[in-house]
């Protein structure tokens, strides 16, 4: 069983990414991005939607052919090998591809027989993953009456059936309620110890970033933060404090004047950092100057990472996103070729 | 199928019985490996098509009322034309092409519907060839298509065409042949094509028309200059004519009947041979399934 190599490169990693960029036309969608992910490793992409995640990860799996930059996964090359990479990654994609003709079973042999695993393997393997996710039992069904669940826990057994070597997962558990959430985070964990296997994924669930090996936390097209999730908490160093006033715009001006403390406002409150935030709360409430209806401290989260490194919460950078996509689309309606 | 139980299964799936993994290895691509793909894309389209009873039974529908209402209703007006020759008995092999021909193109379809499903992504991250893809769906489609021919065929007794083994058999090959080459043509377009509604629309632009102008419905001599030059163009005229040759030498009638319904197709009055027919058709089909691997192999 390998292990997860912290610091320093293994000699052959799993994934190793050096200045990729992808651009789309005028949109710069991944600007120069470097890591490497080592072998056995449970790697998590974060950021907000239209960070570039998809398109990194489709460039990884060879479906979109880098504009600059270099990439190998299992030490192939994704540009020049391109088939042997295929061989050895494994496809968990965020939009179903199952087919809902066809059975469960039908689904998988169809994947094992298109890869060319062994004939004589391929029922004893099928029946290994669809245990593991738990539908073994149900192998005879027609996909298309499956839930959104039970799909993606079939889709997650189907991209294991050729024993790859690193399980690409994009957001393998959006849409899914919390229950199926955790399940499937419980395959991940169990693939993690069975089985020799590198999982890479994307998502913007930061409490499930908390069970990543490592994260990137990527934004506008660039990995801003890359550590393990407790180093990257214990680097802020301050506990977030969040108050309800009266008036926020005063509270914030009386927080920079009064404590040299540079805060705002996030998710209909305003919020800051500072190093003790129990010993600050009687302080803040003796010389603000502005009425506070509710204040909360919490230590470090994953959400404070991405703030800090980003400026903004991972809801607030997706709200801005859609408002920017309906401004967009607005414009395009209203002046728009008839 | 009880629901409390589908609750607990969604869950929490139970450990793995077997603790001892299975572990399999993707060998490097050989035509072997290529064969077993062509071989399971091929078997997709046979099992969706048994699961789909009900396309089945529909595909047969046009075809029976072209044959029994069409070739009934105008029977009067065709009695003076066809010199005692039933007019569903003229239509026959005209209607086993176009009946074959939309059950092909509604297979090339799936391309479009796979994509739109997501499925088609599953196929193009597999590490197999594109065009292992494309033979292996354009077989399919022209395996189901055969099959729906073949129910066609089985009609022959109802439209007074005799059941003599070469007559059933060179028909058999040559809708066979057709199915493949419409199937490559609609799989060509299909690629291109994100969408059912424009599939299906562009199915409609060029399937009747190729349709009506193949001379499914009549004899090809004797047409207006116009409609002969386009009649000439259009593939499946070629198609139509070889197998109406068939059934024509097959039945007993009188020479004059003979003279106006199986005309044949003529080039500047030289009559062309049925071989050479049916090898453009075959010739059209490669061609059009290389176009499609080319197309398919260019997208991303």
């Amino acid at each position: 069983m390998p292990q997860p190599e912290r610091n320093g490169a293994s000699p052959t990693p799993a994934i190793a990414v050096r200045d990729l960029v992808k651009n789309f036309d005028e949109v710069r969608a991944v600007r120069g991005v470097n890591f490497e992910v080592a072998l056995g490793e449970v790697f998590g992409f974060l950021g907000p939607n239209g960070a570039g995640k998809t398109t990194t990860i489709n460039m990884l799996c060879t479906l979109a052919k880098p504009t600059s930059g270099a990439a190998t996964v299992a030490g192939h090359d994704v540009v020049t090998e391109r088939d042997d990479v295929r061989r050895n990654i494994g496809l968990v994609f965020q939009d179903p591809t199952l087919d809902g003709y066809m059975t469960a079973q039908q689904n998988l042999k169809l994947h094992a027989e298109l890869y060319g695993v062994q004939s004589d393997l391929v029922v004893p393997r099928m029946r290994q993953v669809m245990e593991m996710v738990g539908l073994w039992d149900r192998k005879d069904t027609v996909v298309g009456t499956f839930s959104g669940g039970m799909r993606r826990r079939l889709e997650i057994a189907r991209g294991l059936m050729h024993s790859p070597r690193v399980l690409f997962l994009d957001e393998p558990t959006i849409g899914l309620d919390p229950q199926t959430r955790r399940s499937i985070w419980s395959y991940i964990r169990e693939l993690k110890e069975r089985e020799e296997i590198t999982i890479f994924m994307t998502t913007h669930y930061m409490d499930e970033a908390e069970w990543c090996d490592r994260i990137a936390i990527m934004d506008h097209g660039q990995i801003v933060a890359l550590d393990s999730p407790e180093t990257l908490k214990a680097q802020i160093g301050e506990d977030r404090v969040t108050i309800h006033t009266q008036d926020d715009q005063a509270a914030i001006t009386a927080l920079a004047q009064q404590f040299g403390i540079e805060a705002r406002i996030s998710e209909g409150a305003v919020t800051f950092g500072v190093p003790a935030g129990e010993e600050f709360v009687p302080r803040l409430f003796a010389q603000l100057g502005v009425p506070i209806r509710a204040v909360n401290v919490s230590r470090p989260t994953l959400d404070d990472v991405f703030m800090s490194h980003t400026g903004t919460t991972i809801r607030d950078a997706e709200e801005d996103q859609s408002k920017h996509r309906n401004r967009v689309m607005m414009q395009m309606m209203s002046g728009g070729r008839r | 199928m009880s629901t409390t139980v589908d609750r607990v299964r969604e869950a929490g799936p139970q450990p793995p019985s077997r603790p001892d993994v299975v572990r399999v290895s993707v060998p490097k691509r050989s035509f072997w490996s290529e064969l077993r793909a062509i071989k399971i894309v091929w078997r997709r389209e046979l099992i969706r098509f048994r699961a789909d009873k009900l396309r089945m039974v529909t595909s047969l529908v046009q075809p029976l009322l072209f044959l029994f209402v069409l070739g009934a209703g105008l029977q009067g007006l065709a009695r003076a034309g066809t010199h005692g020759v039933a007019l569903k008995t003229f239509i026959y092999p005209g209607i086993l092409c176009i009946s074959v021909m939309f059950t092909a193109m509604f297979s090339a379809a799936s391309i479009v519907w796979d994509r739109e499903f997501g499925f088609l992504r599953e196929m193009m991250v597999a590490p197999v060839r594109r065009s292992s893809i494309v033979i292996g769906k354009c077989l399919g489609g022209a395996t189901v298509a055969g099959f729906q021919g073949l129910l066609i065929i089985c009609l022959a007794g109802l439209v007074h065409v005799p059941y003599t083994p070469l007559l059933i058999l060179g028909i058999f090959g040559l809708q066979l042949l057709l199915a493949f080459a419409i199937t490559a043509f609609g799989v060509m377009i299909a690629v291109r094509i994100k969408q059912m509604q424009s599939f299906m629309g562009v199915m409609q632009m060029i399937v009747m028309p190729m349709f009506f102008i193949s001379g499914a419905l009549f004899p090809v001599a004797g047409l207006p200059r116009w409609l002969a030059v386009l009649n000439r163009l259009d593939p499946l005229t070629y198609a139509v004519d070889p197998m109406r040759r068939l059934v024509f030498a097959a039945l007993t009638i009188p020479p004059a009947a003979k003279r106006i319904l199986d005309s044949g197709v003529t080039w500047f009055g030289w009559r062309v041979p049925g071989l050479l027919e049916a090898g453009m058709i075959l010739l059209l089909g490669l061609v059009m399934l290389s176009i499609a691997i080319w197309e398919f192999s260019a997208t991303e």
